[in-house]
């Protein structure tokens, strides 16, 4: 019997860990798929079928300036001159909405950058739209009835004869590591929300370390104990815990409402972050200056050193490595956090890269939840490109964390 | 211009600071030179004259940036023309920030259309002359205060002590910088709250099980009040949070359980990045996610076995929330099983007993009321939690308990509320303020209550 016990008992005992073990695997299972499913369906995004257009701009005189051309009408007629059979009017205007409204504008950037050009008859590649794109990438079911897809019989007939001809070619997408916000889903790229995303952590950085710091420095080495210093500390464990959304509400009632600083720029995000992120930094840099062992402060103490001398010229050098950890770890959270944004109005559509703290802005995690919005397909596939993105920084940013601590940390 | 403003007054400062300085420093030199017994090093006199004349000025330069805007209005709307005004006050705020935005600039005054050119010239004369009172202001603050504590040097001055003395002073103001923020949160959120309850009786919100918030544009039409039940959104909240715990409470503590008492080092040292790894993603990843794949993956099984599920499911908001939570369920409560005293486990392990009876007879009881505050920690954290619903999560307020159906929260209803164009009267707006102050309350409730039940705990095995 108490055999029969004993094996019970250990029956148990490898259920249990097996539990163990299964939470754990779900964990990873959890994170393959997500990872995963963002690498799959972000594929589309990274490359754009282009069309080499023979461009004609002989006919044009040299005297016009080479900015009020009609570039527009240029492009389209050297692609409606690829189908000659073309004639009727709503055919050609259906004929001209397969590739993307923007390559009109990139012809006139080109000449503008190449005048040579600007009498000549050359090849100029120009995008497809996102849904003759798509088409291109074989996610357009063409087996579905023609009234459930985007394109129908005849564009596809059109779009098909284009690739026999040899003129369609799938290239690495610049758009989408360059530029801006767009509407339209092939233009659309994420470098301006990055660039808004670094000058508001820029502000977040400058702002949280030192005020984290030396707080951090003052409630651990100078501060008195009393119900001032314990009434901060209490807010401290607080603001930690408190929800990121609210800062988006202080930020929305003070900084806009009551200091009247303008909407979506990132120096509203950066003080909204960094009130966000101080706590933080704060009690990471407490619990580094603790690891600090006391007898260096009593050796400087003991040398006739003040107890500022002893903090800024002793403990703080020695607990360096472990703030700064701190403090990126602190930053790349700041990084990734979209919901105070929001509600300061860092959602709004921005096309032009912003250049300083005053320039209406985006972020990079904001600009990932505008474009999961958009309705467009080909946003699907940007947005996730936009998500690895996010993921890849976050990652280099905690590895660069993770390095340093491995690299300065004193064991003491 | 503005920052120009401020490039100015800022470099004045610095520069009759870094003249006292190397002043003041100079003069203690010369003390040593004589032999004379100089109490602090040379450094410390600089220091001190330096930083009496530039904080004051300073001081005064950071009270003029938080006022600008104030000012530059109240300096501007004299200039606002009587036609301007007739056109309503959209067409007011306009010429008020083009003025301001300009008022540097001459040349575009006279020519926009807004001010006459002798209008235009006194109102540039103003403003040149407010900037010429304000740099002149800190200049002679600098100078005057530099000037007092320069009087005040003398060989056997402690300039050591009084200058630690400042910046003891300036750090003791950093660190109000926390307890500013909390009061910045709760004064405005009280503020406006209390605006909106003037407008929306406080019964309707707390106890109401409508919510609607959309007025209507005409006040004749149909629900132009819009209704303010709070009822539908805490419940939809419980329901995502429940689902969230539900599946990271036995995952996260599970996973904690293994990590700490099976794992061999190599393991623990390979599984644990998982964790850190998923701590580490943005919750707009997670809410994408849950939008994209979650969602109808959920209703696409839920329609295979015959059941009516919404695409914005809370059940698969709450779960991905859930995911989000197991690595911060299992740190907190990986630390709490660890400050469990060895002894207790050795001995229960010394008596015969498993692991398994060691962890759920005599580590978890022992842990259990860190355990209890580490998943009310969790709670708190999946009520606040906002992208994912935001993405995941329905608009329309049901008031239900079926995690099939869509459910809002309220942090998407604060989103929703204050995202996109918005006037600052509107019970509509005022909501949110209301909604976020109720969140505030109800997770900073659960955090004391956590913080107690640790500190407690903790008092208990030292």
């Amino acid at each position: 019997m108490s055999s029969n016990n004993f094996k019970k008992r250990h029956r148990a005992e490898k259920r249990f860990k097996a539990y163990g073990l299964i939470s754990l695997v779900t964990a990873a299972i959890m994170l393959i798929v997500i990872i995963g499913s963002m690498i799959y369906k972000s594929i589309p995004a990274f490359t754009n079928y282009t069309l080499d257009l023979e461009v004609n701009m002989v006919s044009q005189s040299l005297d016009t300036d080479i900015e009020e051309i009609n570039y527009r009408g240029i492009v389209r007629d050297s692609f409606f001159s690829l189908f000659p059979e073309v004639q009727d009017r709503s055919e050609k205007r259906k004929l001209s909405k397969l590739i993307s409204s923007s390559a009109g504008y990139s012809l006139r950037d080109f000449i503008i950058e190449n005048p040579t050009y600007g009498n000549k008859k050359f090849y100029f590649s120009v995008l497809f739209t996102d849904d003759s794109d798509l088409f291109y990438k074989g996610y357009v079911d063409v087996y579905l009835p023609e009234d459930e897809r985007r394109l129908d019989n005849q564009e596809i007939f059109w779009l098909t004869k284009l690739q026999s001809r040899g003129r369609v070619e799938s290239k690495i997408s610049r758009n989408l590591f360059l530029n801006g916000d767009s509407r339209e889903p092939e233009v659309a790229g994420f470098y301006g929300a990055t660039i808004g995303s670094l000058i508001t952590i820029f502000v977040t950085l400058v702002l949280s370390f030192p005020i984290g710091v030396i707080t951090a420095i003052y409630l651990e080495n100078f501060a008195i104990k009393n119900r001032i210093t314990d009434f901060i500390e209490v807010n401290i464990n607080n603001l930690a815990a408190v929800p990121s959304i609210i800062f988006g509400l202080l930020g929305l009632a003070v900084f806009i409402n009551f200091f009247g600083m303008p909407r979506s720029v990132p120096l509203v995000g950066g003080l909204v972050l960094s009130l966000m992120t101080l706590p933080t930094i704060i009690i990471t840099t407490r619990s580094s200056l603790q690891s600090v062992p006391p007898s260096i402060r009593e050796a400087a103490l003991a040398m006739g050193a003040s107890e500022m001398q002893v903090v800024f010229q002793h403990l703080l050098p020695a607990a360096l490595p472990g703030i700064f950890t701190g403090a990126i770890i602190g930053l790349a959270r700041a990084f990734g956090e979209s919901a105070p944004l929001l509600l300061i109005g860092m959602v709004a559509f921005i096309v032009d890269i912003p250049a300083s703290i005053n320039d209406p802005a985006t972020a990079l995690p904001v600009q990932i939840y505008l474009w999961a919005d958009s309705p467009e397909r080909a946003f699907v596939a940007k947005t996730s490109a936009a998500t690895l993105i996010l993921i890849g920084l976050l990652i280099v940013i905690n590895l660069v964390a993770v390095i340093l601590r491995k690299r300065y940390e004193v064991k003491w | 211009m503005i920052n120009t403003d401020l490039l100015i007054s800022l470099s004045l400062i610095i520069v009759s600071g870094l003249l006292s300085f190397s002043l003041a420093k100079g003069r203690a030199r010369l003390y040593l030179v004589n032999n004379e017994p100089l109490r602090s090093m040379p450094i410390y006199h600089g220091l001190y004259v330096s930083l009496w004349g530039m904080l004051p000025s300073l001081f005064l330069l950071f009270l003029f940036l938080l006022f600008k805007s104030n000012i530059l209005s109240a300096l501007v709307i004299p200039y606002i023309s009587d036609t301007t005004r007739e056109l309503g006050s959209d067409e007011i705020i306009y010429v008020k920030n083009f003025l301001i935005n300009n008022i540097s600039n001459l040349k575009t005054l006279i020519d926009s259309e807004f001010l006459t050119i002798d209008k235009a010239k006194s109102l540039s004369d103003k403003h040149s002359f407010g900037r010429i009172i304000l740099f002149s202001l800190i200049f002679i603050l600098s100078v005057i205060s530099s000037i007092a504590s320069f009087k005040s040097l003398s060989v056997r001055f402690d300039a050591r002590r009084k200058v630690e003395n400042i910046f003891q002073f300036i750090f003791f103001l950093f660190s109000t910088m926390a307890v500013l923020t909390t009061m910045g949160i709760i004064f405005s959120l009280i503020f406006e709250t209390l605006r909106f309850f003037s407008q929306v009786s406080f019964f309707e919100f707390v106890f109401g099980t409508h919510w609607s918030p959309q007025t209507a544009i005409r006040e004749d039409q149909v629900g132009s009040s819009g209704s303010f039940g709070a009822i539908p959104l805490f419940t939809g909240t419980l329901l995502i949070t429940s689902v969230a715990m539900l599946i990271a409470a036995p995952l996260g503590l599970y996973s904690a359980i293994f990590l700490s008492q099976y794992a061999k080092p190599r393991t623990r040292d390979l599984l644990k990045p998982i964790l850190e790894i998923l701590a580490g993603i943005p919750t707009v990843v997670y809410g994408f996610f849950a939008a994209l794949t979650v969602g109808p993956f959920v209703r696409s099984c839920g329609e295979y076995l015959g059941l009516t599920v919404a695409t914005e499911s809370a059940l698969a908001a709450g779960a991905v929330m859930g995911v989000m939570i197991i690595p911060y369920v299992s740190s907190l409560s990986d630390d709490v099983m660890s400050a469990v005293p060895v002894s207790l486990r050795d001995g229960s392990l010394a008596l015969g007993a498993t692991k398994a009876e060691t962890v759920s007879k005599v580590i978890f009881p022992a842990a259990l009321p860190g355990i209890v505050s580490a998943l009310l920690l969790a709670v708190s954290r999946a009520i606040g939690e906002t992208m994912i619903v935001v993405m995941a999560a329905g608009l329309a307020a049901n008031l239900t308990a079926n995690p099939l159906s869509a459910v809002t929260t309220v942090t998407v209803q604060i989103v929703t509320l204050l995202v996109g164009d918005q006037e600052f009267d509107s019970p509509k707006t005022l909501a949110a303020f209301a909604l976020g102050l109720m969140l505030f309350v109800i997770t900073l409730i659960l955090n004391i209550f956590a913080m107690i039940i640790v500190r407690k705990y903790r008092e208990r095995y030292e």
